[in-house]
């Protein structure tokens, strides 16, 4: 009951979480209106401020131990919405705060407005929709309420769906509408779940239909129908298998700091929402069918990836499809981590781990290949004999993120993978171990295909001559994902803040 | 049978007329008018939601009717940069189709590892 | 059988097949029209389901902005239907998405005749402070008040939409005039109406924002007339569309959430919390946010209709 007041308040720090939602707002808006280089500039200046309050909001999560909760407009749920950061979020703030920052640092030059142009396409477009998409991935991580939520997963269609064909090739118009429609199809579906939960409970607030469920869980055929659209909506948004297809030629052709976000953060943000419905609205809704029926498609989706990712011919999209496995192994958190088990803390450790590791690991890989094509003109896989000289940073960068997506020591793959396999072998659920120990091997393989013909020693022809800035920023981002296999255990403490056994536990 | 319950059905027919065109025509605009079938079938449940709600004097319980009005206006945006997108699509290759494959002007053609 | 029954039913019934003729029609021509026609059925229904602010949405922007948006883009992709056509999957494949979605369209039917009924409600709460607000719509205060971050948000999703479809021109025709090159100026009965129409339009849409705060119209509704008065002026050719690099433009696209995140942003201070009114101030705070949305509904949903530019800036 404690526990309930407590989430229909706002807490001391809670401001903050308004901030960390209307500072990307309140650039976009501005940069559109001032336009022109203005608009990279501004991005810029409001990027260690968005940092700067995703690591505030962490501390705050970190030190009170609870959720951190503000009421918008003193409406209390279920009338009004709540904005609302657990460990998870805050985490989840702070990798989108640096990746956006990274993939905006790298994108400098790229998307600058040439001098003598008072404002040009591509540069205003990128500059604005970028803000555009950290506020949408700030709300989402934050929103407290089911529709508010659907707003915020429109924002986040709204602004990466133009990333993609920024240079108005056509196959980059093709995949991008292609990608549109899948994601307007997936939130037409999480709509209708949320509408049959409303008519149900009369409520969307997060904490309060946890608490309504709790209490009558199943009273109407309409909550697991409810809960299957949505997380059907929702699947259709994170590309896991067998709803992937319009992944691979959307982040394989957008621009590279684009391919970073989207692969890094985008599709985690649907991710991020189908573990709230499963862990924090409807715990007791997720049995063994369900979970199991989660994780045998992340399993499909990392095999069917991986081998994938070894056949193809160029190398963004490796990495894309590389992207589909590694999304897989997100959902075999669900059979483990659910519940109370004495291994359910460990498999949501590794789970969150993933995520976070994933996508710094991912963005660094797609960074370091925007160097390749940016250098060679071309990321024919069969042609990077000898680039390893060329480019050493960049192909540092893509090594030491295979290292994480393989899952080997040190890196936050390693944790990430580590966690889940123990998890996996205590719990009695073996297969699952199996399928992560084949995926490391697979991916292990593609990141091989690349790496290795780059060390030859043979020398290449570029075309255009090497920039150190970006592929330190790819190496930088490669770290992150190394420097995550360090993580202290007060790291973890902070993933446990907020997850709802976690706090039946402290009640 | 009451209005709100008819409209309740159509509401639900709506939504399987719409997910068949989205599943099955293989044209964009095709499909984005079904998707906009699809969502107005998912606005009628909300419209039902709301009637069956009728309480302190209001035909109609406000919140789901709001936010129908907030998903009109999304859904609008949603086409709108749908048919632009398609519309250049077209300008480009002369054609509208998704099939990954089929504009082969990319600069890698032909050449495979 | 009351003679509403029979009518309610005579609609329900016209609503599904207009539908499965925008669905089924051979033709993609016929289809758009069919929408359109969908659109103004499916107001009625919403009428009858006591919802008249959702019925004007409805008829505004899902059945008239979008129609308008929807024909000329089927005008000019009429030489892609055939091939397109020959795409098409194969009878089993559709027989299988037609069992698929019946299933579904079953499971839901089922679950809307199982639900309780009188059914969950947040009516008395949304009652409750219409007083304090000193509004008497409640719709209004939903958008406004207790969910006005939702409403702001939505205008931020109608912004990106728009920088979305502008970062569709080509590079040499950024900056330039919004939409496609049109043709001679038409005469009759378009220049015509184009001339009668505006401001009729601009009174009924002034109209619908200043009664939304008691009763059915506001924001959204006043500002959707405003947009469609627009696209009949332009298609007209009475005058040009605005360049989009033009700084009023841009000001008048986020006039709307600006407003809002201001008075969100002062009610930190006063009374102490982000997007709260101040007491005694909450109808004119209200009424001057609802007046800057319409703004930008009004300038934004004609942007999002006619497209990029397609001529460079002069």
């Amino acid at each position: 009951m404690l526990a309930m007041a407590l989430a229909l308040a706002t807490t001391g720090g809670g401001y903050l979480l308004v901030l960390a939602v209307i500072v990307p707002v309140i650039g976009m808006l501005l940069s559109l209106v001032v336009g022109g280089r203005h608009a990279e500039r501004i991005a810029f200046a409001l990027m260690p401020a968005g940092l700067g309050l995703a690591l505030a909001i962490a501390i705050e999560v970190w030190v009170t131990g609870q959720p951190l909760v503000y009421i918008l407009g003193g409406w209390p749920p279920p009338l009004g919405i709540a904005l609302r950061a657990d460990g998870f979020s805050a985490v989840m703030l702070v990798t989108a705060a640096l990746v956006i920052a990274a993939a905006g640092y790298f994108a400098r030059g790229g998307f600058a407005t040439p001098p003598g142009v008072a404002e040009k396409r591509a540069p205003l477009a990128f500059w604005t929709l970028l803000q555009g998409l950290w506020a949408a991935l700030a709300v989402v991580f934050l929103g407290g309420d089911l529709f508010n939520l659907y707003v915020a997963l429109e924002l986040l269609t709204f602004a990466a769906v133009p990333l993609v064909c920024l240079d108005g090739r056509p196959e980059t118009l093709a995949a991008a509408l292609r990608y549109l429609l899948f994601a307007l199809f997936g939130s037409v579906l999480y709509l209708l779940g949320a509408a049959l939960l409303y008519g149900t409970y009369g409520t969307l607030d997060i904490v309060l239909l946890a608490d309504r469920t709790a209490a009558e869980p199943l009273v109407a055929p309409a909550v697991g129908f409810a809960a299957g659209l949505m997380t059907a909506g929702l699947l259709a948004k994170t590309a896991l298998f067998p709803l992937h297809l319009w992944l691979p030629p959307a982040h394989a052709n957008a621009p590279p700091p684009a391919s970073a976000v989207l692969s890094a953060l985008v599709v985690k943000a649907s991710f991020f929402l189908i573990v709230r419905l499963w862990f924090d609205v409807m715990p007791g809704l997720a049995s063994a069918a369900v979970t199991t029926l989660l994780a045998a498609l992340g399993a499909a989706a990392i095999l069917f990836g991986s081998v994938l990712a070894l056949r193809q011919a160029r190398l963004k999209l490796l990495i894309a499809y590389s992207t589909v496995a590694q999304i897989g192994y997100l959902f075999l958190m669900f059979p483990l981590a659910i519940g109370g088990h004495p291994w359910s803390a460990e498999a949501w450790s590794g789970g969150v781990m993933q995520t976070l590791s994933h996508a710094f690991a991912k963005a660094a890989m797609f960074l370091a290949a925007g160097v390749v094509y940016e250098q060679l003109g071309h990321d024919r896989i069969a042609e990077l004999r000898g680039i390893g000289r060329a480019m050493p940073m960049a192909i540092f960068a893509f090594g030491l993120g295979g290292l994480s997506l393989m899952g080997l020591p040190p890196s936050g793959g390693f944790a990430a993978k580590w966690l889940l396999m123990q998890a996996s072998v205590e719990s009695g659920q073996w297969a699952w171990a199996v399928v992560m120990l084949v995926g490391g091997l697979l991916a292990g393989g593609y990141v091989y295909r690349v790496v290795a013909p780059a060390l030859d020693r043979a020398t290449v022809a570029l075309k255009a001559p090497a920039s150190r800035r970006r592929e330190a920023v790819a190496l930088a981002l490669a770290l992150g994902a190394v420097l995550l296999g360090f993580a202290p255990p007060e790291f973890f403490d902070l993933l446990q803040i907020g997850r709802p056994v976690a706090m039946a536990a402290l009640r | 049978m009451s209005a709100a319950i008819l409209a309740g059905l159509t509401g639900a027919a709506l939504v399987g007329l719409g997910l068949y065109g989205l599943l099955t025509d293989p044209h964009p605009l095709r499909k984005i008018l079904a998707f906009n079938i699809l969502g107005s079938g998912v606005f009628l449940l909300f419209g039902i939601i709301a009637r069956k709600g009728a309480a302190a004097g209001f035909a109609a319980d406000p919140v789901p009717q709001a936010m129908v009005i907030t998903g009109i206006v999304v859904a609008f945006s949603a086409t709108a940069l749908a048919v632009t997108l398609l519309l250049r699509l077209f300008q480009e290759t002369r054609r509208a189709t998704l099939e990954p494959d089929a504009p082969a002007k990319t600069p890698d053609a032909g050449v495979d590892g | 059988m009351s003679v509403i029954q029979a009518l309610d039913i005579g609609l329900a019934l016209l609503v599904l097949a207009v539908a499965g003729w925008t669905i089924a029609a051979r033709e993609a021509f016929a289809s758009v029209v069919g929408y359109v026609a969908y659109g103004l059925l499916l107001s009625l229904v919403w009428v009858r389901l006591f919802a008249v602010d959702v019925a004007l949405t409805e008829a505004a922007i899902g059945s008239g902005v979008t129609g308008v948006l929807l024909i000329s883009a089927v005008v000019r992709l009429r030489k892609t239907e055939a091939p397109a056509a020959a795409e098409r999957p194969g009878v089993v494949l559709r027989a299988l998405a037609a069992a698929l979605c019946t299933v579904v369209a079953a499971a839901l039917a089922a679950v809307v005749l199982l639900m309780p009924d009188p059914g969950a409600t947040l009516a008395p709460e949304a009652g409750q402070h219409l007083g304090e607000l000193g509004v008497g719509n409640p719709i209004t205060a939903v958008l406004i008040a207790y969910r006005s971050f939702d409403t702001m948000l939505e205008k931020v999703v109608l912004i990106l939409a728009v920088i979305g479809v502008w970062s569709l021109a080509s590079d040499g025709n950024w900056g330039g005039v919004a939409g496609p090159r049109r043709g001679a100026r038409p005469e009759g009965a378009l220049a015509f109406l184009a001339q009668l129409l505006p401001p009729l339009g601009i009174v009924v849409a002034i109209h619908i924002v200043w009664v939304g705060a008691n009763e059915p119209g506001g924001a959204f509704q006043g500002g959707a007339i405003l947009a469609a008065m627009a696209l009949i002026v332009l298609m007209a050719r009475l005058t040009e569309a605005p360049e989009i690099r033009r700084r009023w433009l841009r000001l008048a696209l986020i006039a709307g959430p600006a407003v809002f995140l201001v008075v969100g942003i002062a009610g930190f201070a006063i009374p102490g919390s982000f997007l709260a009114y101040p007491a005694g101030w909450a109808k004119p705070l209200i009424l001057l946010i609802e007046a800057f949305m319409t703004l930008s509904i009004a300038a934004t949903l004609p942007m999002l209709v006619i497209g990029p530019p397609d001529r460079p800036p002069s």
